[in-house]
């Protein structure tokens, strides 16, 4: 039989996540870009070439104009009630029933892993709090406890995720090349040597393993083996701060274990980014690869789309 | 054994070894490492999300009926021969065992390896009535030789070199400097073997204790643990409430899966069943046996709707072997007897929450230790609690207090939000860094990121428009 895996690694692993609002159907449909806010600030391009691609695939972009901060620093550094007011802003501007996508593994993981827990921490501590006197009334906030959240943390979805498992562009006739061997995206990525950074919550929280790597490997690049790659760069939002010191030697390892020829560092987190390349430009030279790089996922992805 | 510091002294203790003594680092490191792949490998062997569910529910059923099962531990330890005390603090624990000690006329302590022995600081209270305290653990005999706490919860001395054993050993034991590490460890046998023969008391901790028979359970490699619990005329055992089992089959699992998960191991070398004191016509075995049940904010922990499940922990240390903040450092950091992630959400419990910071702030919040908890503790939620519990009650800077304030309301307002995010492109943040709160953490490891020269979405919706 031909092989028609793109790479040697596993098949993608992870939870059945639920489709809603996905278009996976025709690949045809309307997701709404939540930016984020470091993304936004920082990696403008990233947020661009993002509805580059989703567009490339068919689908139709629409940003909503009062988007801001999910509350991911706020909720990480323990200021729960900033965090459960952004958190209540982010639910109410991304009201609907369309996919969200995120060019941010962590933000995305805010949205559909903390939002449930804290929305609803909120409405059940309200609810102790008030006492007994609401009990005739306890039908109706459970009815708010659900509704805190909304739809919004199952149709929340981090770029590279939405491409493989919403959109599923590896698979299908028009992810082959003419060869129909391997899922072909473009080959705008041809010889170049990429290492992959695992965001953390990306990682745990989203279960998004494999994707990056998959997506990038079908764009023609070569994702290298780095033994760190899923280990934490240090940068933790204010915890980076906080212990600069401790932090700066998680990065020192990421990057001290870098192998040698890498063209491109890339990761699906702008904070992950900000972090060692700040920390590279701050050692000098020592990076392995003389011209490493570091690159946001979805920057490449649209150099990778194109033939 | 005095500590150096207390928690509060993280911040600068933590950079002192990353940026002064990358030899403490990597000792650090390699052995965490090591311990990992170890964990990794034995896990792999088993079910061992089965196991983890098994385990999480069991821990968490006796937490919720603890009340009844000390009441029933009580009553099997009593019928059992074994004499049971109750400490509330610390204090209270070393109390009890000095009055243990000075009821029997004790001189000479033998210790097994313990952690709630060091939570308590039961050593320094002993030396301080002039009792002689020897550990026996290989590891603790070496940082007891050396004035140091440990730095792991279950190596307590993997923040030193093989190096450093053997110039410790050939200063103290006379070894030569090259000895090989079996060596090493036959001259410190040779010189426990005396203190164990003259040993007035052995003193003990306990991995579980089951409450329908009321045995005390003791996972081990070295043997020690056995000699200290078995050869001295008493035995004192403290042991943490929350470390009972229902039934004697429960330990079966839970002594397999701590093993696995602390030490790769299928099962200890040794697991002493300790059933109560020497019985008439048995060759051996102590005279006395003590259990000391100690509370030391366990109780409080127990009560609070969200922090109660750190109480599942079996002290694997499987949490720390796989953090990259204690990977940076090692335990000392700390600065009390528990480190690395589930320190952090110890400390909260045990010394109050004002005492432990900034413990529960020190992890990125990366997660790689709730994945290998045995016990699934959720330790990155729990993280977050205690800091949400620090920034209610006040304990957190107050510039990031207001700066979170300023922040979610600019948030709620897209159009300012927007202003302000644009307005950074005019900070030279490389520049006056080092000046603002925040950002001076930041330039002092890290060059500042160029916020470029435009923003997306203010650019985007202009673009849109004119499309």
């Amino acid at each position: 039989m031909t092989q028609t895996t793109p790479s040697p690694d596993p098949p993608l692993e992870g939870p059945d996540l639920p489709l809603q609002g996905s278009p996976s159907q025709g690949r045809r449909g309307r997701v709404s870009l939540f930016a984020t806010c470091l993304a936004d600030r920082y990696f403008a391009e990233a947020c661009a070439d993002t509805v580059h691609v989703l567009r490339h695939f068919g689908v139709e972009v629409e940003v909503p104009p009062g988007q801001t901060c999910c509350g991911q620093p706020a909720h990480n550094a323990g200021h729960r009630p900033e965090a459960l007011r952004m958190a209540r802003h982010t639910v109410a501007t991304f009201d609907g029933v369309d996919p969200v996508v995120l060019p941010s593994g962590s933000c995305a993981a805010m949205l559909r892993r903390v939002y449930p827990r804290i929305l609803d921490r909120a409405t059940t501590d309200a609810r102790a709090h008030a006492g007994p006197t609401r009990g005739p009334d306890a039908g109706s906030d459970d009815d708010s406890s659900a509704a805190a959240a909304g739809s919004l943390p199952d149709r929340t979805w981090e770029l590279s995720e939405f491409l493989v498992r919403g959109l599923r562009v590896l698979e299908g006739p028009e992810a082959r090349s003419e060869a129909g061997d391997e899922p072909r995206l473009g080959t705008g990525l041809a010889g170049l040597r990429v290492a992959y950074h695992h965001g953390c919550h990306a990682l745990r929280e989203l279960g998004v393993r494999n994707e990056p790597a998959a997506l990038l490997r079908a764009c023609g690049a070569e994702v290298v083996a780095w033994e760190a790659d899923r280990e934490c760069c240090g940068f933790g939002g204010l915890f980076s701060t906080k212990f600069p010191a401790v932090s700066a030697g998680m990065a020192d390892r990421k990057l001290d274990t870098l192998p040698s020829g890498v063209d491109v560092v890339t990761s699906a987190d702008g904070g992950c980014l900000l972090q060692l390349s700040g920390r590279a430009e701050r050692r000098g030279g020592r990076t392995s690869g003389p011209g490493a790089t570091f690159v946001h996922l979805a920057t490449l992805l649209r150099r990778g789309i194109a033939s | 054994m005095t500590r150096p510091y207390a928690p509060d002294r993280y911040a600068a203790e933590s950079a002192r070894i990353v940026r002064h003594d990358p030899a403490m680092r990597d000792a650090v490191d390699g052995a965490a490492r090591a311990k990992a792949a170890r964990r990794e490998k034995a896990w792999a062997e088993i079910e061992v999300e089965g196991w983890r569910d098994w385990a999480r529910d069991l821990k968490s059923h006796v937490l919720t009926h603890l009340d009844r099962y000390l009441e029933e531990a009580e009553t099997s330890l009593l019928a059992n021969g074994v004499q049971v005390h109750w400490a509330e603090s610390a204090a209270d624990a070393c109390a009890t065992v000095l009055a243990i000690a000075e009821a029997r006329g004790v001189r000479r302590v033998v210790k097994a390896k313990s952690m709630l022995t060091e939570e308590v600081g039961l050593n320094a209270a002993l030396e301080a009535r002039g009792l002689t305290v020897r550990e026996t653990d290989l590891g603790e005999f070496i940082i007891q030789l050396l004035g140091e706490p440990p730095s792991h919860i279950v190596g307590p001395s993997i923040h030193r070199s093989l190096d450093d054993c053997r110039r410790l050993f050939h200063e103290r034991l006379g070894t030569p400097p090259d000895a090989a590490p079996e060596a090493l460890a036959a001259a410190a046998r040779r010189a426990l073997r005396e203190d164990f023969l003259q040993a007035d008391m052995g003193v003990s901790g306990a991995n579980f204790l089951a409450a329908d028979t009321g045995t005390v359970a003791l996972i081990e490699n070295e043997g020690n643990i056995r000699i200290s619990t078995s050869v001295p005329p008493v035995h004192v055992a403290l042991v943490g409430i929350e470390k009972l089992v229902p039934r004697f089959e429960d330990l079966a699992g839970m002594v397999q899966l701590t093993a696995r998960s602390a030490t790769g191991q299928p099962i200890g070398n040794y697991v002493s069943l300790i059933q109560g004191p020497r019985r008439p016509g048995e060759p051996d075995g102590p005279e006395e046996v003590h259990v000391v049940f100690v509370d030391n904010g366990r109780s409080g922990l127990l009560a609070d709707p969200h922090a109660w499940e750190v109480l599942r922990c079996v002290r694997c240390g499987s949490c720390l072997n796989i953090c990259p903040v204690y990977r940076q450092t090692g335990g000392h950091a700390y600065g009390w007897a528990y480190s690395g992630p589930i320190g952090a959400i110890l400390a909260p419990g045990l010394l109050g929450l004002e005492a432990a910071l900034p413990l529960p702030f020190a992890s990125s919040l990366c997660g790689a230790c709730a994945e290998v908890c045995p016990v699934r503790i959720p330790i990155p939620e729990l993280l977050v609690y205690w800091r949400e519990r620090a920034a209610e009650e006040g304990l957190t800077p107050r510039i990031e207090s207001v700066a979170m304030r300023a922040w979610a309301t600019l948030a709620e307002r897209p159009a300012a939000f927007g202003a302000v995010s644009g307005a950074l492109e005019a900070v030279p943040l490389q520049r006056v860094g080092r000046a603002l709160p925040v950002l001076r953490g930041w330039v002092e490891e890290r060059s500042a990121p160029e916020p470029g020269d435009r923003r997306f979405l203010g650019t985007w919706s202009r673009k849109e428009e004119g499309a």
